[in-house]
């Protein structure tokens, strides 16, 4: 955009520009791991969303860096399978997350790893590949925010969002 | 001991007809290849108005341009206060011995003119001491809205010449601006001047964004959103924000730059869990795919001569770098200091690679040579991240995260030695800094 136009003893005139110058699951999208559009019903009654919730528990921990599931997390992870053989009507968004304690973009790459290992697991279990949807957020939505591990393990999480499928 | 001797005065006498020779002949120049302890004392007393319409703008081009010399570390103001001459006619020939009694080496004199929206600099530079002109004087022409960047051609030109290296002043930063609470930041994608200035807001805070970096023009910003609901690599033109997804992105897309040329951009796709680098034709969408490894695969960036990539991947177990040639294939591991590597950024300068190490709890912002020797770490905190280059390849910018509840980023920049650390100033906090070349 700059021109040199004239170059006079022992000025040279430059001129600067004058003129220079989809496909949205039903979770809610905010990496928060709520849902919305389901009535989360009582944590007694093993068919709600707040019995998947609370009773069996929507999210795995992790270590740091890594993404093999713990003996919890497998725990955990049957009881999200068994739910989901019972209540077919519904998909799942599995959503990875990190820590704050890494790169944003290895975070997200960490997030992805993490939310496959759970799927991955759901799908040996008999939950059809399709009922599931992986996400990552990596480090962007932490559930806890202090700076110390005991926030950071909170966050080291991959969370299963129970979304209405479609046609449901 | 004689020989000792002998070679002492050798040294000495070799040392003495150098400085000589360069006294005699050497223009006024100042190296910033080691770091500067000694900043060279300049003055730019006020430009001259020509106008009643040129006052104001005389006084703030003044300013912004003595604040991107002295931002720069590379210079130090002598305070206006201290000037026993003022210059009132730009042709008016230079009382050296004025400039030179308040130990000014170099000076900057100006003039602007402005005529309804047109905006006329001249400026010229001399060498204090040796009472000459450096270069030829330079007129810029532009609206008096861009009266901002017409400072920093000059501060260009005026850093150009004392220091020998092109400048990097008249350029712009592309970030992320965050707002809210730390479990809930909203991000924007913004536009500042390198200097903080001329602030512009791309995108609303609906979406998560993330990482934004300039194509070789600067006309357009590749970056990665989340509004259609998962991470994908957006491609958007400042002028118009038109904004398109880039290509083929079955799954999660990130980490996205351009090649030196603009006619490509790596990223990384996730399918199934499992990270890899990817080219993708900006024309054409189409994509090749260049590493194939368990591993998280990450955040590329080209050589200058688009020959390579440098990237990061855990393949070796922690983060580390890898350069590759830019057609895939077998990846040389460089880095090899404690602890982990990432966010791997090629110098346009070719010769040094920028990074994010993490240590014992602690991040750095650091440089290694492309075969990762000569490792050197520039900053240390709870968590610094993310370098980008300047046009010449001398200054980084990053940001810095605090730690806690209230914890969030702020951008930084620091030069090459680790000696200039200067916080940049946002509205919000800034994140994720991407540094232009130089504008045209």
């Amino acid at each position: 955009m700059i021109n040199i136009l004239v170059k006079f003893s022992t000025l040279v005139i430059l001129a600067v520009g004058l003129t220079a110058c989809g496909d949205k699951f039903n979770g809610n999208g905010n990496g928060n791991g709520t849902n919305i559009g389901i009535q989360p019903g009582s944590p007694s009654d093993p068919t709600s969303l707040a019995y998947f919730q609370q009773t069996i528990g929507d999210r795995v921990l992790f270590a740091v860096d890594q993404s093999t599931l713990s003996p919890e997390a497998v725990g955990i992870l049957n009881g999200q399978a068994n739910w989901l053989l019972q209540n077919t009507q519904y998909v799942v968004s599995v959503e990875g997350h990190a820590d704050e304690q890494g790169t944003r973009e290895y975070n997200l790459g960490l997030g992805a790893r993490r939310a496959s290992a759970a799927r991955d697991y759901l799908v040996d279990r008999g939950i059809a590949d399709n009922r599931i949807k992986t996400l990552t957020y990596g480090k962007e939505r932490p559930l806890a925010v202090c700076s110390t591990e005991e926030c950071w393990s909170q966050n080291r999480r991959a969370v299963t969002v129970v979304g209405a499928a479609l046609g449901s | 001991m004689m020989k000792r001797i002998l070679t002492f005065l050798s040294t000495v006498l070799t040392a003495a007809s150098l400085m000589a020779t360069v006294a005699q002949s050497a223009p006024l120049r100042i190296e910033v290849t080691q770091g500067v302890i000694e900043p060279m004392p300049f003055a730019a007393p006020l430009f001259v108005a020509e106008n009643a319409a040129a006052k104001k703008y005389a006084a703030d081009l003044t300013k912004v341009l003595a604040n991107d010399l002295v931002g720069s570390g590379v210079f130090r103001e002598i305070p206006s206060a201290a000037h026993i001459s003022k210059i009132t006619n730009f042709n008016t020939p230079v009382q050296f011995s004025d400039w030179k009694a308040i130990n000014a080496q170099a000076l900057i004199t100006g003039a602007v003119n402005v005529s309804g929206n047109k905006l006329v600099v001249k400026f010229r530079l001399f060498d204090v001491f040796a009472q000459t002109p450096l270069g030829d004087g330079l007129q810029f022409v532009a609206t008096t809205s861009s009266w901002r960047r017409m400072s920093h051609k000059v501060a260009d030109a005026v850093y150009s010449r004392l220091t020998g290296e092109t400048g990097y002043f008249d350029s712009r930063v592309a970030y992320i601006a965050e707002e809210g609470p730390k479990g809930k930041r909203k991000k924007r994608l913004a536009l500042m001047d390198y200097d903080g200035a001329n602030v512009r807001y791309l995108t609303n805070a609906n979406d998560i964004v993330l990482s934004p970096r300039f194509s070789p023009n600067a006309r357009e910003i590749i970056y990665t959103s989340y509004e259609t609901g998962s991470p994908r690599v957006f491609l958007m033109n400042v002028d118009t924000l038109k904004r398109r997804i880039l290509g083929d992105q079955p799954s999660m897309a990130f980490a996205p730059r351009f090649s030196p040329d603009g006619t490509k951009v790596v990223m990384s796709l996730s399918e199934r869990g499992n990270s890899d680098v990817y080219m993708v034709d900006v024309a054409s969408g189409n994509k090749t795919r260049l590493t194939s490894s368990p591993a998280i695969d990450t955040a590329p960036s080209f050589s200058p001569d688009g020959k390579w990539i440098v990237f990061e991947s855990d393949r070796s177990g922690g983060q580390q770098i890898y350069i590759m040639n830019a057609t895939g294939g077998a990846a040389k591991r460089i880095s090899n200091g404690n602890g982990r590597y990432g966010t791997p950024v090629w110098s346009p300068r070719g010769d040094l690679i920028a990074f994010t190490k993490l240590n014992k709890g602690r991040f750095h912002i650091g440089v290694m040579r492309t075969d990762g020797s000569r490792e050197k770490l520039l900053t240390a905190s709870f968590l610094d991240e993310g370098p980008t280059w300047s046009a010449n390849g001398r200054v980084l910018m990053f940001f810095r995260e605090t730690a806690g509840v209230n914890g969030a980023p702020s951008i930084y920049s620091v030069d090459v030695t680790g000696r200039v650390l200067r916080k940049v100033n946002t509205p919000t906090y800034g994140s994720d800094p991407a540094w232009s070349g130089l504008l045209e």
